[in-house]
């Protein structure tokens, strides 16, 4: 498919931030019919590539060609308008709107008595017909949708202008696999319909599985562009954090080794019965000092209402925990903190990190919380507890005054292990610590994760990336439909392939005739019956959901 | 109620249509359903229907044409800038210096009225003078990206304070002044006794006013990147929405309306002062909010925030009916419904979590 001309070619693009190269003499050529992968690490400019390309950015030198014709944008609407369409990682639609209008906004059909709304939702439908989406009504607040079918609705916004290219910032990292295939479907179709698509993803298999060429930046230089038959996933890798992958492999290997010592030892927390309506079902656990937990399963299997459970952040309405041989109840997160149990949120942008604070504010935040707001933490134990985070969890860029909003998603993360490490935890949990963010600083979690646990600290870990919770954890709890579904000890043989076949097994009997592919446990359910925010209840559909 | 006035005390026969009000509801009730958005404007048209019968049983004469006319004629400047703040608070920002234009504008007006300018040219500097005040906190929200709260309270004071610099002694309109035609009663019915179908050009220009605001914002681009920018600024931004442009614009919107708001106010009573409006601002908000608009932004409709504004007259209205209930005691009432009405909101929006 080497078509000749390219629908967009960026020449010698920069952009600079005060302090920051962001781009530097980048070039990026997109071709009609392709899928072409942006790869990086975080902050290697990914994004703001795109936000040069559609005009959120100015461009401080180079030209962006479109179809052979010199542009500047100076706007998304300038881009729109000339064909390049953009569907950002967090849904950028309107929720008060309906559905139609937000496909529409913009370009809603007008007639002489101004917009004629039963054209503007019969080119709603139309539009959303293109990705087998006609089924939805129109006339329906958008907040009716999940958020996967909004990521949807937001493609069909793009096709109801008719771009010539796509852009797909993230699209499937609040996806389940059933869903991200149908995404794939769609953008599959569109490719083969002429249009160019521009997909950036931090899920390695996802970008082999649907693109076609890729591009790879680092710190904000462009280090090559190849065919995707070019280039192996080790070479991706190490092009992308630009040095051999010892790091990465040598994690595993550690961990095995001394994993089945200290197994009996007397337990940190010991939870039975626990439970709350309508998050987890009552549920036994049990965490042993030093020990990585695993809670493997899918989105909205009910992993992070137990963690919040055992930590206070939700209260539990059945059960006892037994926390070092005492009772204790968790009301709220300050009870989960005096007892030395942290956690850090699956959520990080709104409950994680304090965009608007430092990173030397958000790493003090959790010692300060735990020792009261009259007691304030002195300077010289604060500065000791930012430099030696900082330092130890390799925080870049290592300026502890910057806005902690500027560092990319994983030095975020960084900073909020460090935050809770600061506390000097017995138990830790972690709620989805490598989401969204690059391999290299994933390495770097995950090996903090191995030595904390080394050191004697209990961690909960929890991720949506089941190769990673095998490589890392001593133990895999599995839990499906709010249900803990069984446990697995990890050893060897353990593979991300027999939880995936546990979860895809359990249950298929009584739902389902036959079960499910095992490699995508979701596969049984229409994407429409899916629900991601709404776990609590699987069958919750966009048609269903009456609202009064 | 600053707005407040007596009704003349007319009667005549009454005919409460019970069949329309049934109808009513059950539209309402299917609307809702399909839409919970709705709910809270459905909730503000059933209470004003609620109130005009309760009056009618408690107090009689209220179901008739001179009540009803004057509940428009004193309320028409109401309606205005509730359809005003409308605009504004749909974006999720807040105009409190609808009040102070509203002095400015009418004290500017009569003196310029009463120095001899022709009666056209003084109602488009009223409204222009609206206008660059509406541009002034547009600018200041937009470009300088102040909270809407602090850029028009600013103009709030600064508004409030070119008027008393203007005067501060009650200015009176010309009793020959071509301005006051705008407050003249018109006749349409002439029922029995005093029982008169009236309006006025104010009422008449309200009325156009609350048609042209709904056009805009159901029928224009302009009017949907409104509630897009409502829902999220952000997105509408990425949507390449014209966001920033629409969010001046509502400000013009809002000032330019206060003027109008302003013409008709004068022309009805002929007399500007500089204390006149004062607190406006906060029956405007009042209104939209029982009308069902969100204060957040996004959600609302125009014609709820006229039934909000006529739910406030009527009130008014049916206290000084009573005759028992302490003037005193109308701020209070209003501040119970308005209550009542946020936390109506609340449970709405609750749901549709």
């Amino acid at each position: 498919m080497a078509e000749p001309a390219p629908v967009v070619e960026m020449r010698g693009i920069s952009i600079e931030f005060p302090g920051v190269k962001a781009l530097d003499e980048v070039g990026f050529r997109l071709f009609p019919g392709e899928v072409h992968a942006l790869m990086g690490e975080n902050g290697a400019g990914k994004s703001t590539l795109i936000k040069a390309l559609t005009g959120v950015y100015p461009i401080d030198s180079g030209t962006i060609l479109v179809e052979g014709e010199q542009r500047r944008f100076h706007g998304t609407a300038d881009a729109q308008s000339a064909g390049i369409s953009t569907v950002y990682q967090e849904v950028n639609l309107v929720t008060n709107l309906t559905i139609g209008e937000n496909v529409m906004l913009g370009h809603e059909v007008r007639g002489p008595f101004g917009v004629n709304w039963r054209a503007t939702h019969r080119a709603a439908t139309e539009a959303l017909a293109r990705l087998h989406l006609d089924h939805l009504d129109t006339h329906r607040p958008l907040s009716t949708l999940s958020i996967a079918v909004q990521q949807l609705v937001a493609i069909s916004r793009a096709m109801a202008i008719d771009a010539k290219v796509l852009i797909l910032d993230e699209p499937t990292s609040s996806l389940d696999a059933a869903e991200v295939d149908r995404l794939f479907t769609v953008m599959r179709q569109l490719r083969d319909e002429g249009v160019a698509i521009l997909f950036v993803s931090h899920f390695l298999d996802q970008v082999f599985e649907i693109s076609d060429r890729l591009t790879v930046l680092r710190n904000g230089q462009f280090i090559c562009e190849r065919r995707k038959e070019e280039l192996s996933r080790q070479e991706l890798i190490a092009q992308m954090i630009g040095k051999d992958l010892e790091t990465l492999s040598s994690l595993g290997g550690n961990r095995r080794a001394g994993e089945t010592e200290g197994e009996r030892e007397e337990p940190l927390l010991t939870a039975v019965g626990v439970g709350r309506r309508g998050a987890i079902e009552p549920t036994d656990l049990e965490i042993r000092p030093g020990e990585i937990v695993g809670f493997a399963g899918l989105l909205g299997s009910g992993r992070t209402e137990l963690a919040r459970l055992l930590y206070g952040a939700d209260k539990a309405d059945s059960g006892t925990i037994t926390l070092r041989g005492r009772k204790t109840t968790l009301k709220n997160p300050a009870d989960g903190l005096k007892r030395r149990i942290a956690f850090s949120t699956e959520n990080r942008r709104d409950e994680g990190v304090v965009g608007d604070l430092t990173v030397r504010e958000n790493l003090i935040l959790a010692v300060q919380a735990g020792r009261g707001w009259a007691r304030p933490v002195p300077k010289r134990e604060r500065d000791e507890i930012v430099s030696t985070r900082m330092s130890e969890l390799n925080v870049r860029p290592a300026d502890p005054d910057r806005l902690i909003k500027n560092l990319s998603g994983g030095n975020q993360q960084k900073v909020l292990l460090g935050r809770w490490l600061a506390t000097d935890p017995d138990l830790l949990i972690l709620d989805e610590p490598t989401r969204g963010i690059d391999v290299g600083a994933k390495a770097e979690i995950q090996e903090a994760v191995a030595e904390l646990a080394a050191q004697g600290v209990a961690v909960v870990f929890i991720s949506s990336e089941l190769e990673e919770v095998v490589r890392l954890s001593d133990r895999i709890v599995v839990l499906k439909d709010h249900r803990k579904i069984g446990e697995i000890v990890n050893g060897p043989e353990v593979t991300a392939q027999m939880i995936v076949d546990l979860i895809a097994a359990h249950g298929a009997d009584t739902h389902h005739p036959s079960p499910p592919p095992p490699a995508q446990p979701a596969g049984n359910q229409p994407l429409s019956a899916r629900s991601t925010s709404a776990p609590a209840d699987p069958a919750v559909s966009e048609t269903t959901e009456e609202q009064s | 109620m600053s707005a407040a006035t007596t009704m003349p005390a007319p009667t005549a026969p009454d005919s409460v249509a019970a069949t329309p009000v049934v109808t009513l509801l059950k539209r309402l009730q299917r609307l809702v359903t399909i839409n919970p958005s709705t709910l809270p404007t459905a909730a503000a048209i059933v209470i004003f229907v609620g109130m005009i019968i309760f009056g009618e049983i408690a107090y009689g004469r209220i179901v008739q044409y001179s009540t009803l006319s004057n509940l428009l004629i004193n309320n028409a400047h109401l309606i205005v800038i509730a359809v005003a703040m409308t605009f504004v608070i749909l974006t999720g920002g807040i105009d409190l210096s609808v009040g102070s234009v509203i002095a400015l504008s009418s004290v500017a007006g009569v003196m310029l009225a009463n120095s001899g300018l022709p009666a056209v040219l003084v109602v488009v500097i009223m409204l222009a003078i609206g206008a660059a005040m509406g541009l002034f906190s547009g600018v200041l929200v937009r470009y300088f990206n102040v909270q809407p709260f602090i850029a028009t309270l600013s103009m709030m004071f600064l508004g409030r304070g070119l008027a008393s610099l203007l005067s501060t002694e009650p200015e009176r309109l010309a009793d020959d002044s071509p301005i006051r035609a705008l407050g003249t009663q018109i006749k349409i019915i002439d029922g029995p006794k005093v029982n008169d179908l009236v309006v006025t050009p104010g009422v008449l220009i309200a009325v156009v006013v609350v048609l042209v605001a709904f056009f805009l914002l159901h029928r224009t681009r302009t009017g949907r990147t409104v509630y897009a920018i409502g829902g999220s600024e952000n997105s509408a931004v990425l949507m390449g929405l014209p966001a920033p442009r629409t969010k001046l614009l509502v400000y013009v919107v809002s000032g330019t309306l206060s003027g109008v708001a302003a013409v008709i106010y004068t022309a009805r009573l002929g007399i500007a002062q500089n204390i006149t409006g004062s607190g406006w601002e906060m029956d405007a908000i009042a209104a939209t909010v029982i009308g069902g608009t969100l204060l957040s932004g996004g959600f609302g409709y125009v014609l709820g925030s006229v039934i909000g504004a006529l739910v406030l007259g009527l009130m008014n209205v049916l206290i000084t009916r009573d005759g028992g209930i302490r003037p005193e005691m109308t701020t209070i009432i209003t501040g119970g419904i308005l209550l009542a009405f946020v936390l109506l909101q609340r449970v709405v929006i609750r749901k549709r979590e």
